[in-house]
């Protein structure tokens, strides 16, 4: 019997992970009419890490790094082939220009910090 | 436009950053305001004046002053940071170590097959389970909250695979520490010792890897050192050290011998000889005198000289080539692409692996003996914490990182990733003779004349109409005239015509000056001289001809010196098993010579400047992968076409666009060395990605528990901690091995 509860609770589990992290997307913030979009690097995740922006207008982010570990140091937007040096504790300003509706992904050199725009 | 730095005073919050760049925004003129919150600075960028900037801040409340930004430069407090982390994980890790003592004490009795007195077992096991979660609240805490962090953004990291298995493992003992009877008879086991020896051993490893990837990141900190602290400003006549920042294009900056020049300027007083070698990797210092451009960070050796600061803060050529660097050092080559995308699912699938490795053994461990719970569990945590998303994350972006620095050393500014991967599977480069073989500094060699003409006459005309070309030969007719005492004459109706020479009227009289392509287009006969242009073609010199009112008149011939180390890099080129070819506008006589003087496979002669790039993409669609060497001004396209374009001799001036590569000396050596280095960083990509992709192919199997059937053998999950940690580190340290790498 408890064989079958584990493997029941098991494929439940399975299904679960697939939809959390495949084909569920966090809220989004929304950047904000010709503000900067501030993002903290904090706790190994960028904060907000998606990001709803409006496409065909260039966008300003600007990065506060608070985690010391070196796979915060750089940020990676690879579709754009944009990178930056993120000083800690200071905040770095990056310069995306207007974007083409899409997702683009940006993250550390490592990809663990992961983070989204949308622009639409 | 121009850029300016203002000090801001009175920012409280984020809030205020905006209400700042708000007042600079509006302020007319300005294109873009972004404040530095943790800096209290602001950059603005636009034709506004700065008074007008200044008055902005004040009206808005804040109080500005304008200063010199050097905001790459965090080094120092990127190293005090780096330390004091680094110090806290080996704190952390110490700490989780010093307890796994007792704990593995408390295992130890079992895993020689005996158990422990009864009376005993329970008290220990309670004292373990206060003093691992002290070890998971002081040492782990960050693996649970970066894993919850990322949850909430629908995000897996390393973090999470280390928060599950040890909070899985720890839920587990707890409950059989508390509650044993909810277990089969004898199968209630915490294991203490995995929860505090796994965490111990990954926050070391992330220790050691943090110092090793500070190693990494060393060509830049190189770079950021060589500017001074402060500068020698010459305000009301007197002479002060002053914070670098504060120096002012317009400054005059005295510079005294052994001393790091500190901003980019011209001479105005004095002279020297400059070590550039730190920046161009040229080893000859450079002489130096009143008018001569010196870059910030290079080394004055000799003399003391004032210089006029040109460019200070940002704009300065050692702060662009660092930002060059750290931008190429993000980059990823394609080659990393795969492990990227596989990265990015990684850590759900490990995930899912380990779920399903628990459903499997609680299903099946009855069949081997083992009690179900606890050998589920067992394999289910190994396989978390074996896992190790890190080392794939870092194989490429570890050795990009050094080989991109590794090159920055040798005076090669590497502007992307594909470049960088590319430049290793080049199997032809093309290299534009003047300026790139040669030194590009044409003189006059002779002069032959036609019946009837004297020498004199000839270099007279021809200086006439040099007077009115920008061509780099020009220069040298005319230099030659002046040094003959020759006046050159007026002209009138001026044209180049591109690729084959220049004409004009001087003094009354038709004037053509060129090629013999010129020549033949206008039915100019020139064959009066024809054996001796050969014979100067075939010396290396180049003869241009010159035609009054429709007849030929003489040949200037101009020599341009081969630069002393062209043949022994092209010979380098070839020992990397590259065929080299020439490309030239000259005539093929003279090409063919300088082409055999230096080695050159191949030589395309009377080359149209248009047509540069046509040859470099016949030579692609033989199937070559093509590098191509030049100036990157006349160049450009033939560099955009090739597979790589290498601008070359460019010194500290790193504005060209069009290449994918610059080498800021003016060798050849600087292709060879670009090469050597993107193969050996390209190959140590290759065995970060295949260690780490074997190590996560074979690792997870067997921690699940995949060899237990046929030996028997289960992973302990404290090894599985000890190679997870280790993997990481070994991917950074052989990455780091690129640092000793010679080309």
């Amino acid at each position: 019997m408890s064989e079958l509860i584990v493997t029941v609770a098991g494929l439940i589990m399975v299904a679960l992970i697939i939809w959390w992290f495949w084909f569920s997307t966090p809220k989004a913030a929304h950047a904000e009419k010709d503000a900067a979009v501030e993002i903290a690097v904090k706790d190994g995740t960028y904060q907000p890490a998606v990001i709803e922006v409006k496409a065909g207008k260039p966008l300003n982010m600007n990065f506060l790094r608070h985690d010391a570990t070196p796979c915060a140091e750089q940020v990676v937007f690879s579709r754009l082939g944009i990178s930056a040096h993120l000083p800690l504790g200071r905040v770095q300003n990056i310069h995306l220009p207007a974007l083409q509706p899409g997702t683009y992904e940006f993250t550390c050199q490592m990809g663990m910090y992961r983070g989204r725009l949308i622009a639409k | 436009m121009t850029q300016h730095y203002l000090a801001i005073d009175g920012l409280r919050c984020a809030g205020c950053v905006s209400t700042v760049e708000k007042a600079l925004a509006n302020v007319p003129g300005v294109v873009e305001a972004n404040v530095n919150f943790a800096e209290h600075t602001a950059r603005v960028e636009g034709s506004a004046r700065t008074d007008d900037l200044i008055k902005a801040v004040a009206d808005a409340g804040y109080r500005a002053s304008e200063v010199q930004d050097t905001a790459d430069d965090d080094s120092e407090a990127r190293q005090t940071a780096e330390l004091a982390h680094y110090k806290k994980l080996l704190h952390k890790s110490w700490f989780a170590l010093a307890v796994a003592i007792p704990a593995l004490g408390f295992g130890f009795p079992a895993m020689l097959g005996r158990q422990m007195p009864h009376e005993w077992m329970q008290p220990a096991s309670y004292g373990l389970m206060i003093l691992t979660l002290a070890v998971i609240l002081y040492s782990g805490r960050q693996f649970f909250i970066g894993a919850w962090k990322s949850f909430l953004t629908h995000n897996a990291t390393m973090d999470t695979l280390i928060a599950v298995g040890i909070g899985a493992a720890w839920s587990y003992s707890a409950v059989a520490t508390i509650a044993p009877g909810l277990f089969p008879a004898g199968t209630a086991e915490p294991f203490w010792d995995v929860i505090v020896v796994v965490i111990g051993l990954v926050v070391l490893g992330q220790a050691l890897e943090m110092r090793a990837r500070g190693r990494t990141s060393e060509a830049v900190q190189r770079l950021i050192g060589l500017r001074p602290k402060t500068a020698r400003v010459v305000r009301d006549g007197k002479e002060l050290d002053i914070p670098l920042a504060h120096v002012r294009v317009g400054d005059t900056v005295r510079v005294r011998p052994g001393e790091k020049i500190p901003v980019d300027g011209v001479i105005i007083e004095g002279h020297s000889s400059v070590d550039e070698s730190m920046l161009t990797g040229e080893p000859m210092p450079q002489e130096k005198a009143s008018g001569d451009e010196v870059t910030g960070g290079t080394l004055n050796k000799t003399g003391s000289f004032l210089l006029r600061a040109t460019r200070v803060g940002r704009d300065t050529a050692l702060s662009r080539i660092v930002e060059m660097v750290r931008q190429a050092q993000g980059a990823k080559p394609a080659i990393g692409k795969l492990a990227d995308t596989i990265a990015s699912y990684f850590v759900p699938v490990v995930l899912i692996i380990a779920v399903l490795t628990f459903m499997v053994w609680y299903n099946v461990a009855d069949d081997f003996g083992m009690p179900q719970l606890s050998f589920a569990m067992v394999a289910a945590v190994t396989v978390l914490v074996i896992a190790c998303p890190c080392a794939l994350g870092l194989a490429t972006p570890m050795s990009v990182m050094v080989g991109v620095g590794k090159a920055a050393e040798y005076g090669i500014l590497i502007r992307n990733g594909n470049a960088l991967q590319q430049a290793g599977k080049l199997t032809c480069v093309v290299l534009d003779k003047t300026g790139t073989v040669t030194q590009g500094k044409p003189a006059v060699s002779g002069v032959l004349t036609a019946p009837g003409w004297q020498e004199n006459d000839v270099l007279k005309l021809a200086a006439s109409l040099e007077a009115g070309s920008e061509h780099p030969l020009a220069e040298a007719v005319m230099a030659a005239a002046r040094e003959r005492g020759i006046a050159a004459g007026n002209v009138e109706q001026f044209q180049a015509v591109a690729g084959h020479g220049v004409q004009g009227v001087v003094e009354g009289q038709k004037v053509l000056l060129g090629n013999p392509r010129f020549m033949q287009v206008n039915h100019i006969d020139i064959s009066a001289l024809h054996t001796h242009a050969a014979e100067l073609a075939e010396k290396g010199a180049t003869p241009t001809y010159l035609a009054v009112d429709d007849k030929f008149a003489g040949i200037v011939a101009l020599s341009d010196p081969i630069k002393e180390d062209s043949r022994a890099a092209i010979a380098k080129l070839r020992n990397l098993g590259l065929k080299v070819v020439m490309l030239t506008g000259d005539n093929r006589t003279t090409a063919q010579a300088v082409g055999s003087q230096v080695g050159i496979d191949e030589v395309f002669a009377d080359v149209l400047p248009e047509d540069k790039d046509k040859k470099v993409n016949e030579l692609r669609m033989r199937g070559e992968v093509v590098g191509m060497v030049g100036d990157g001004i006349n160049d450009a396209p033939a560099l955009a076409r090739a597979d790589v374009g290498f601008a070359i001799g460019t010194g500290t001036d790193v504005a060209i666009e069009s290449a994918d590569i610059t080498l800021m000396s003016g060798s050849l050596y600087g292709v060879a060395n670009a090469i050597a280095i993107s193969r050996a960083t390209v190959s140590n990509i290759q065995q970060n990605l295949f260690g780490a992709f074997i190590y996560n192919v074979l690792g997870i199997p067997i921690a699940a528990g995949i060899l237990y059937p046929l030996f028997g053998l289960l992973l302990n999950p404290m090894i599985a901690g000890a190679a997870m940690a280790m993997s990481s580190v070994t991917v950074v340290s052989n990455a780091g091995r690129l640092r000793w790498f010679k080309p």
